[in-house]
């Protein structure tokens, strides 16, 4: 079968599926729906036909660079640096004056503003983990620093702060575990204007999905090189995107992570919306005997290099919960103070105003655990226990957070004219998301 | 820069108190439990290897002495930060009460009244107060959690002041050589009118009315007292003696932002020794245990242990948050009450599943975690209940009055 036609059978797909829904019509979702749809065809077409850029590898350097990682004075500290709090300022505004206004409609509409995404990458977003002497910017590395910028990003949107991070999630990887060659080829593009849709692809579209099990399987090509077959869910702009870094689990071996460019042969892509994370426009990978160069395998398919990509992505689900549960809070408090029943402000009432204090308190230990993970991240000590003490709060308390936030603006919480049910759908992605995003 | 791990330099202070920890209370624990209102005799000659610690460490007793905000102001940057008095205290309150906590509360001079004589007391006060035993009594059988309603009297009469009323729940009332009263100059004017009175436990006047029988924390006495005509000498008020809107009840009251961090760190060590006790068991049972393993993925138990550990963590940085605080002079009330909240509550949650998670070992006087869990509830109500650490922190992110939002 022609590409093309594939891609044809993919919008063909996705007709069958949604054009039979009666409930379409009932929601008043048929408009949304089939622009949904005209997307899909489209994108579905153009994915398959048309290849990425060419990627070629610019000035080499003789060993791959690597951003040293942070020093602490070991004193327990929760002052950011000079630095860190120029950076979450800039992209504060940019969050509230950019993001937030754009939300409602770019989540109607599944789709991320393209003028909003040529801003963020203006913003450096996705050369936040690549090295200075491939044209980043930063003499550090540092996933703190990640973590208060997706978080920043995310009080004005998580579904577009996913659709602005994904590319920096390919970027980070191929910073932190890419060679000479591969950050040579590919970093370049990540600090030049037109920075490309880029996405991080783990998560399998299967119940108990564990990323150290994957089924996406990598096998090994005589004379060198990968065939990989199998399924990516919920990958962000992966419509739009030109590179992916994929996981797949090289036959008789483990777990590990390739470069894969969208116009390779046998990468097809499927609009995938969700519950929630709408505006980052997800799709669903599938990968049928994708043939890959043998240079397509990140870190020599270190196992350890693998887990690490998991525990970043899962750090920073966390950092993007931490800014959506925020938002939440933000919304609420002023909400409860004005909203009148019974001739008072209902936040007079304890059973209001303890709710607004549990938010409170469970988003401070959200946020601290979530800050702990990355500083040890940075420090290059072990920080799997304390990421996944981090993503435990972050999904339970943040998802209490997005459900408190629907209830205490009652009716108004379950329409769309208010933020708060588009939080409460958002929320639910940060304890189940694997990969698409990294610190 | 930001880093939230405990700093190198507090590692012989925590090391110290473990071993106290381990070695004196833990043996000890089940002991007088059993035996409510026997002193542990134990505990006199640790006092002394405590008052050490206390002066080693910056400080690093049960917090009778480490609760005076720092004078020094911090600026951002690594330079600036401090990690004084008020962290040493709260991590080794951890360790001590991973030992455990009533007999924490049973440690000589380590009084919630030493707290206060150390956060308000003038120098001429302190001096003679020093190396003394100070209990606090606010309590009245009509006034618990609105502490300015207490009934307790005091009359100026020539040097003395005269103190009338009804205390209850004075945590080491009987052993203490000091009870700090709270009482009212004048009932009609609120709050403006309670004082603290630095009381000698041997005043005629304060009459031990009864000791009681509690769920928990049994090794540290918590008693009952009558103030009748009990006559204390006038430079024995704590503070400004006039009735003054704002300043004296405030100024009591703010003993509690700098002492809230405390109890929370009680309630954190406890947690501790919950979980890893549970973890030992079960492991012993076989469980294993994953970090980067999907919670969906992993044994039942174990997907608990780590979604209690995460509750914990959560607890201890916001514990260790609010006396970072304390130490680099930032306004904590709303943290203090924070990290009670969480902490406090934690504790209670965290003790109990344990119990259920290990079944009869859990719950038989074979092992510590039944005591633990009766132990566990006296933090989320002392010092402050839950509801009113909810209350603070509501009124503070509400930028609510306590008459709007009572």
């Amino acid at each position: 079968m022609a590409i093309s036609d594939q891609g044809m059978k993919l919008g063909l797909w996705a007709l069958n599926r949604f054009a039979g829904l009666g409930v379409l019509d009932r929601v008043g979702a048929r408009e949304p729906a089939e622009r949904l749809l005209h997307r899909a065809s489209r994108d579905g077409t153009r994915t398959a036909a048309r290849a990425s850029r060419t990627f070629t590898a610019a000035a080499k350097l003789a060993q791959p660079s690597r951003l040293p990682a942070a020093r602490s004075s070991g004193l327990f500290d929760l002052t950011p640096t000079d630095e860190q709090e120029m950076l979450v300022e800039s992209f504060r505004s940019f969050a509230a004056e950019r993001l937030r206004p754009a939300a409602t409609e770019a989540d109607a509409h599944s789709t991320p503003p393209a003028e909003l995404m040529a801003q963020s990458s203006e913003l450096g977003i996705a050369m936040l983990g690549v090295p200075e002497q491939l044209g980043g910017v930063f003499e550090e590395r540092s996933a703190t620093t990640s973590v208060l910028i997706a978080e920043t990003l995310a009080h004005g949107d998580m579904g577009l702060a996913v659709a602005a991070l994904a590319p920096a999630a390919v970027s980070t990887a191929i910073s932190l575990w890419g060679d000479a060659e591969q950050q040579a080829r590919y970093l370049p593009a990540f600090v030049g204007e037109e920075v490309p849709a880029a996405a991080l692809a783990l998560l399998e579209p299967r119940p108990l999905f564990d990323p150290m099990r994957l089924e996406t399987r990598a096998r090994r090509l005589e004379g060198g090189g990968f065939a990989l077959d199998g399924l990516k869910a919920l990958v962000p702009r992966a419509a739009d995107a030109e590179l992916f870094v994929v996981a797949a689990h090289v036959e008789g071996e483990g777990p590990a992570l390739f470069v894969v460019e969208s116009g390779t042969e046998g990468v097809l892509i499927a609009p995938e919306p969700a519950m929630g994370l709408r505006a980052a426009a997800t799709g669903r990978l599938t990968l049928e005997d994708v043939q890959l160069p043998a240079e397509a395998l990140l870190a020599g398919g270190a196992r350890e290099a693998y887990a690490e990509c998991v525990q970043r992505a899962r750090l920073a689900w966390c950092a993007v919960a931490v800014g959506t549960a925020r938002a939440v809070l933000d919304y609420v408090v002023p909400y409860v103070n004005e909203r009148v029943a019974f001739g008072e402000p209902i936040s007079n009432r304890q059973a209001v105003a303890f709710a607004v204090s549990n938010i409170g308190i469970e988003l401070e230990g959200m946020r601290l655990t979530t800050l702990r993970a990355a500083t040890r991240a940075d420090q290059e000590k072990d920080f799997a226990n304390a990421t996944a003490v981090a993503r435990q709060l972050c999904s339970e308390k943040g998802m209490a957070i997005g459900s408190d936030g629907v209830g205490l603006l009652g009716g108004h919480g379950f329409v769309t004219e208010y933020p708060v049910e588009r939080w409460y759908r958002d929320l639910r992605a940060a304890g189940l998301m694997e990969g698409a995003l990294l610190v | 820069m930001i880093n939230l791990e405990v700093p190198r330099k507090f590692r012989p202070l925590i090391s110290q108190a473990h071993q106290v920890a381990a070695e004196v209370f833990r043996p000890n624990s089940r002991k007088y439990d059993r035996a409510e209102h026997t002193y542990p005799k134990e505990l006199d000659m640790l006092a002394a290897a405590i008052d050490g610690l206390s002066e080693g460490g910056g400080t690093g007793g049960a917090g009778a002495a480490g609760v005076r905000r720092s004078e020094n102001g911090a600026s951002s940057g690594d330079e600036g930060t401090r990690n004084g008095s008020n962290m040493a205290t709260c991590l080794s309150i951890m360790e001590l009460c991973w030992g455990d906590v009533g007999l924490l509360l049973s440690m000589p001079r380590q009084g919630l009244g030493n707290s206060a004589i150390a956060s308000v007391a003038d120098d001429d006060q302190r001096e003679r107060f020093a190396g003394r035993w100070a209990a606090m009594a606010i309590t009245e059988p009509e006034a618990g959690s609105d502490s300015a309603a207490i009934r307790t009297t005091a009359v100026l009469d020539g040097d003395e002041y005269v103190l009338n009323g009804e205390k209850i729940y004075v945590t080491s009332g009987e052993r203490a050589d000091l009870v700090v009263v709270w009482a009212s100059l004048d009932p009609s004017q609120g709050r403006a009118a309670i004082k603290s009175f630095v009381v000698e436990r041997s005043n005629p006047g304060l009459k031990l009315a009864r000791l009681n029988h509690k769920l928990g924390i049994r090794s540290s006495d918590t008693a009952d007292f009558t103030l009748e005509d009990c006559r204390v000498p006038k430079e024995d008020l704590l503070g400004d003696p006039e009735i003054s809107t704002g300043g004296g009840f405030a100024g009591a009251m703010q003993t509690f932002d700098n002492t809230r961090p405390l109890v929370a760190a009680m309630a954190v060590g406890l947690t501790r020794a919950c979980l890893e006790e549970t973890k030992r068991l079960l492991s012993e049972a076989g469980v294993e245990f994953d970090p980067e393993a999907p919670l969906t993925v992993q044994p039942a138990a174990a997907a608990e242990y780590l979604s209690m550990e995460a509750e914990y963590e959560a607890a201890r940085l916001l514990t260790l948050k609010a006396a970072w605080m304390a130490d680099n002079s930032k306004p904590n009330s709303l943290y203090a009450s924070m990290a009670k909240a969480k902490a406090g509550r934690t504790c209670v949650d965290v003790a109990l599943r344990c119990v259920r998670i290990c079944g009869a070992v859990g719950y038989s006087e074979t092992e510590l975690l039944e005591k633990w869990a009766r132990d566990a509830k006296i933090l989320d109500i002392f010092e402050g209940t839950q509801q009113i650490q909810l209350l603070i922190v509501a009124r503070q992110l509400l930028g609510k009055s306590s008459a709007e939002l009572r």
